[in-house]
Parts: structure tokens; C-alpha cells; sequence
């Protein structure tokens, strides 16, 4: 019994301590990853003893230290969220089957998305509180455009879990370890050598809604191109214009715990969580069928860098998103995921069902 | 877990509490939240005699407590924006034409 | 006294406190915040209930989206004037609370408990089964509670539209 808490407390710790490094990492990733595709330096200012690594000793030592000496001191729905996402597959330590993956919901993906709704009071106190027009005014924004995206990104998940049948997120890792061809109905049989030796990853088959959920989840972070709320060159900093020194930094934290968490929940809905290609419990099984077995111990580190690839792919892919696009106006964001997003989310629910009744 | 009674009677107190929010309080929008709480408190006492019972009725009616709930909840902000709008005031003392 | 049973009354205690708040604080925000509490609380409930998949969509639902819609109107209607707690009224509620309570109660100690909870399955209160009854015995009422919801929200939309100056 004991044992059993302290691995869950074990695994909540790691998670908790990846995610908050990461995010950490990240604000140093956006200002560099920025300025080079800025072409510009970037922060280098801050160095020990001559030593300035690139920028890091400033964004990673200096900026936090600066928001902590201001003056107050008030994140935690993304943190929260990263319990329900695994990441691993079962590692079997002794008799111990211990399930990779903080919480083992079989709710799995509804709690993200409950988490994600919860997100939304922190915007809407935050401007409340300010006593603004203006914080306010982007704070409504704000959580408008939240509650809009988490109706396009639920949708969007419903064909992923109709695929998979199941709403437990590792259930759902795990069904992407199949190849392809066993899912495959007879009628699509001629499809066989094209993709049938691909694993079941999610991105394979439901494009749409990987496209639809990506977006929606980007949305749901409020960074750029949706992030007019925030609005830097336009409402000041928008819903956090009066929050400075460590608040702002608990908003800051937040933000980057989201976009790991939304590449976190990407990841195992459509990229097939941490599962390596053709890697099985016991060692590669190729499609061709040449086998190479690995012990237990190989695998799961296996797994657990795919996994933290993956993750740090889709990171870095939304800081690319960040520099690259321009935003959108408000009205064009609230067009495009009702309008837009809502009725192409709910056609591919449709196809989705009648692939599936046909298939079978 | 806990014998039925507990949940029962912290359902019946939350219910209590909510009807007395509905007949003091003097702001409309705090009187749709007692109500809120009274389909909360209601809710409560489904689900443990759900449990208790073992039937799946009583988080099927839970179900559609909550999407009524939030279906009158919509519409009943709606009204009170419309009603504000006129009388610039949120006091239900404010509102009573209909009274004869 | 075990831990679920200090857990139980230690949830109890602050749901109680969280709808006394709601019932009895002066500003309207600190209100609806007392209710997100005392929403999340209940949820906790469901799911120790087994009923996962009602306490999960309690807190999208109820938590997430009614109740970020009330704090839009209060912000939106901005009351400033507070009402002022009328000493006659608020103890005559109180009164009556009371009575109701103390109708309400006894109620149920008097009653036999139906002896111990059911011996429930795996799968009992998850979303296959809620689905299985939603979907077989309860679909007729499915299907008018969504053409309720459609009716709510082109009611709302309608009456939360501005009124053009008659010309």
C-alpha cells in the first residue's frame, strides 16, 4: 500500500518536474529561437564571469530573478493536466506492473478538456481583478475565444476516439502500436501495400481532425496567431498589463505549461504517445518480418525518448508558429472556429462513423 | 462508502441552504446561483442512491438535470441582461409591475 | 475513524461552507466563485460515487462553462451598488432554514439505510454505460433535451440582442 503511493507520488513528481523544466527551457527556446529566425542576436546580455551561454544565464537566471525581486509574489490547471497523459507503456519491475502515466483515468481525454475549461477562470479572475477597462475587455477576449476553441477541439478529439474506441489516453497510445493492415476492412484491401505498414498512428487516420485539434489546442493557448487577448502590440500586454514581478511570472510559467501540455495531448492522440515504430513489448517487430529483441529495460527508455521528442517536436513547432504567422483579428478568430472549424469537426465525426459502420 | 444517510442529509442542507438564498437575497443573478445549488444538491442525492442502488437511472437523470440546468441558466442570464437593460437594476423589489 | 470517512466529512464540511458563502456573501463575484467551489466539491462527490463520467462532465459542463457564463454577465452588468443585508429578513431566513433543515433531516435518520451499497462492476458508472442507457433506454429524452438546448440558445441570442431605436 505504501509502495503504491509512493510510485504515484514518484511518477506525479517527475512529471510535475519535467513539465515545469521544460517549460523553463521553452522561454529560452522562444527568445533565441525568435531572434534567429528574427536575424538578430537575441538576449545575450547577462554573463558569469564572461561566460553568457547563448542567452540562457539570461533567461533562465536573470529574467526569473528580476520578476521574483519585484515587488509581489500569486499555473496549475496545465500542470494538473499532465497527469492523465502517459508516457510509457508498462514497465514490469519485479512482479510490479506499473502503468506509465501519473493517473490512470478511464476518462482519460474528458479530464484534459475539463482541465482546459478550469484554464479559462484564470483569465477571467486575472482581468477581473485588475480593475481595468482594458484588462478586462481582453481579458472577456480572452475566455471567449477559450470556451469557442474547447466546442472545435472536443469535436475534433470525438473522431480520434471513435477510431480508438476508448477515452483513456493510454489505451489509446497503446491501440497506435498496431500496423495499419489489421485495421485495415477488406473493401480498402487494395490500399494494403500503400499504407498498410504503417503503425495506426492517430495523424494517419483522422488528417482532419489532427489539423483541427492542433489548431484548436494553439487557440486554447492564446499564442500567436491567436493571440490577440494578450494583444502585445495592441492592448499593451492585454488581460495582464496591471500584473508584474512574480505574478506575471506564474501567468508566463503558465502559458509555457500549456504549450507543452497541448503538445503533450497531441502527441498521444495522433503521433501515438510513446510509441516508437515497430517497437513491441519485447523488441522491434518489423513489417517485413525480421524480429530484434530487446530487453525490458531498452524498451522502455526507447519509449520514453520517443516520447520526449515527440514532445519537444510539437513545442518547438508551436514557437516556430509563434515568429512566423501574423495574427488574427478577433472577429476572424471567433469566424473561423465556429464557422469554420465547428462544421468541418462535425463532418469529419460523420465520415468517421461511416467509415466505421462500413468497415465492419 | 459512507451509509446512504450522509449523503442524503448534506444533500437535504445544501437544498435548505439554497432556497434561503432564493428568498432573501435582493441581486437576481445570486438568486439564479441558489437555484443552481438546489439542482447541485439534488444531483447529490441521484448519484448516491445511483450508487447505492446500482442502477445507471440515476446518473442517466443527472445527465439531463445538467443540460437543463444549463439550457435555464442561459436563458434565464439572457433575461436578466434584458430586464437590467430597462430598469438599470438587478432588485427583484424593482420589478414587480406584474404584481396586482 | 478512517480516511474516507474524515475525508467525507472534511468535503462535507466545505461544501456546506462554500453554499453558506454563496447564500450569504455580500459581492456578487465572491459569490459565483463560492459556487465554482462548491460545484467542484460536488464533483469530487460523484466521482468517490463511481460515477466518473457524470463528476468529469459536472466539472466541463457546470464548472467550466455555466459558470464562466455567469461571471460574464455579473462582469457585463457591473453592479455597484451592493444590497445592503436587511436584519429583519436575513434572521426570518434564517428561521427558516432551519425549519426546512429540521423537516428535511430527520427525514432520513428515522429511515433504514437499504443496508449495504450494491456490489457494482467495473464498469459501472463509466461512460459505456452511461452511453448503453443514454443511447437505449433514454434516447427519446436525448433527443428532445438537444432540441432543448437548441431552443435555449436561439432564446438567449434573441433576447440578449440589442434593441435598434424604433424609427
Amino acid at each position: 500500500m505504501i509502495v503504491d503511493v509512493a510510485i504515484v507520488a514518484l511518477k506525479a513528481f517527475l512529471v510535475v518536474f519535467m513539465v515545469l523544466n521544460l517549460a523553463g527551457i521553452l522561454g529560452w527556446v522562444e527568445r533565441k529561437g525568435s531572434a534567429l529566425i528574427q536575424d538578430r542576436i537575441g538576449a545575450n546580455r547577462a554573463s558569469i564571469l564572461g561566460f553568457a551561454g547563448m542567452g540562457l544565464v539570461n533567461t533562465l537566471i536573470a529574467d526569473p530573478l528580476k520578476f521574483l525581486t519585484k515587488e509581489d509574489f500569486v499555473l496549475f490547471p496545465a500542470l494538473v493536466t499532465f497527469a492523465a497523459i502517459p508516457f510509457g507503456d508498462v514497465i514490469t519491475l519485479g512482479e510490479r506492473v506499473i502503468n506509465l502515466q501519473v493517473a490512470n483515468l478511464n476518462v482519460g481525454i474528458l479530464y484534459v478538456f475539463a482541465m482546459g475549461s478550469l484554464g479559462v477562470y484564470g483569465i477571467v479572475i486575472g482581468a477581473w481583478a485588475s480593475n481595468n477597462k482594458f484588462s478586462l475587455l481582453g481579458g472577456v477576449r480572452g475566455s471567449a475565444q477559450m470556451i469557442s476553441y474547447e466546442v472545435a477541439m472536443g469535436l475534433s478529439a470525438m473522431g480520434v476516439l471513435m477510431v480508438y474506441g476508448s477515452l483513456d489516453l493510454q489505451e489509446i497510445a497503446r491501440d497506435q502500436g498496431a500496423l495499419i493492415s489489421t485495421l485495415l476492412p477488406p473493401a480498402l484491401g487494395f490500399l494494403q501495400p500503400v499504407i498498410g505498414w504503417l503503425p495506426a498512428w492517430g495523424v494517419f487516420l483522422q488528417p482532419l481532425a489532427f489539423l483541427l485539434f492542433f489548431t484548436a489546442a494553439v487557440a486554447e493557448t492564446k499564442r500567436i496567431p491567436f493571440d490577440l487577448p494578450e494583444g502585445e502590440s495592441e492592448l499593451v500586454a492585454g488581460y495582464h498589463v496591471e500584473y508584474s514581478g512574480g505574478k506575471f511570472l506564474m501567468f508566463f510559467a503558465g502559458e509555457f505549461a500549456e504549450v507543452v501540455t497541448a503538445a503533450g495531448v497531441v502527441v498521444t492522440l495522433f503521433f501515438g504517445g510513446w510509441q516508437v515504430p515497430y517497437l513491441m513489448r519485447d523488441g522491434f517487430h518489423f513489417p517485413w518480418g525480421s524480429v530484434w529483441l530487446l530487453p525490458q529495460i531498452t524498451v522502455v527508455i526507447l519509449q520514453l525518448i520517443a516520447f520526449t521528442v515527440k514532445v519537444l517536436f510539437f513545442c518547438w513547432l508551436q514557437i516556430l508558429l509563434r515568429w512566423s504567422v501574423p495574427r488574427f483579428r478577433y472577429d476572424q478568430v471567433m469566424r473561423l472556429g465556429w464557422k469554420m472549424m465547428l462544421p468541418l469537426a462535425l463532418l469529419n465525426v460523420v465520415v468517421t462513423a461511416v467509415v466505421i459502420i462500413a468497415a465492419q | 462508502m459512507m451509509p446512504l444517510n450522509y449523503y442524503l442529509i448534506l444533500s437535504a442542507v445544501v437544498f435548505a441552504i439554497g432556497v434561503v438564498g432564493v428568498l432573501i437575497r435582493r441581486n437576481l443573478i445570486v438568486v439564479l446561483m441558489s437555484i443552481e445549488l438546489m439542482l447541485n444538491a439534488v444531483n447529490l442525492t441521484f448519484i448516491a442512491f445511483s450508487r447505492y442502488l446500482g442502477s445507471m437511472v440515476g446518473q442517466v437523470a443527472v445527465f439531463f438535470v445538467m443540460a437543463v440546468a444549463a439550457a435555464e441558466a442561459v436563458v434565464g442570464l439572457a433575461i436578466i441582461i434584458s430586464v437590467f437593460r430597462q430598469r438599470q437594476s438587478l432588485d427583484p423589489q424593482d420589478m414587480q409591475i406584474l404584481k396586482w | 475513524m478512517d480516511l474516507s470517512t474524515l475525508i467525507f466529512f472534511l468535503l462535507a464540511g466545505l461544501l456546506v461552507i462554500s453554499s453558506l458563502l454563496v447564500v450569504f456573501l455580500r459581492d456578487v463575484v465572491h459569490c459565483a466563485l463560492a459556487l465554482v467551489a462548491a460545484l467542484l466539491i460536488i464533483a469530487i462527490f460523484f466521482v468517490s460515487l463511481h460515477a466518473p463520467m457524470v463528476g468529469i462532465l459536472q466539472i466541463m459542463v457546470y464548472a467550466g462553462a455555466v459558470m464562466v457564463l455567469f461571471l460574464f454577465v455579473i462582469m457585463f452588468l457591473n453592479p455597484t451598488v451592493l444590497e445592503r443585508p436587511r436584519a429583519l429578513w436575513w434572521s426570518a431566513a434564517g428561521i427558516l432554514a432551519l425549519l426546512l433543515g429540521g423537516l428535511l433531516v430527520p427525514l432520513f435518520f428515522n429511515h433504514e439505510p437499504p443496508g449495504d451499497p450494491v456490489a457494482s462492476t467495473e464498469l459501472f458508472g463509466s461512460p459505456e454505460m452511461l452511453a448503453k442507457s443514454l443511447f437505449g433506454d433514454f434516447v427519446l429524452p436525448f433527443e428532445i433535451a438537444s432540441v432543448l438546448l437548441l431552443v435555449a440558445i436561439v432564446g438567449a441570442v434573441v433576447l440578449g440582442k440589442r434593441e435598434r431605436s424604433a424609427p
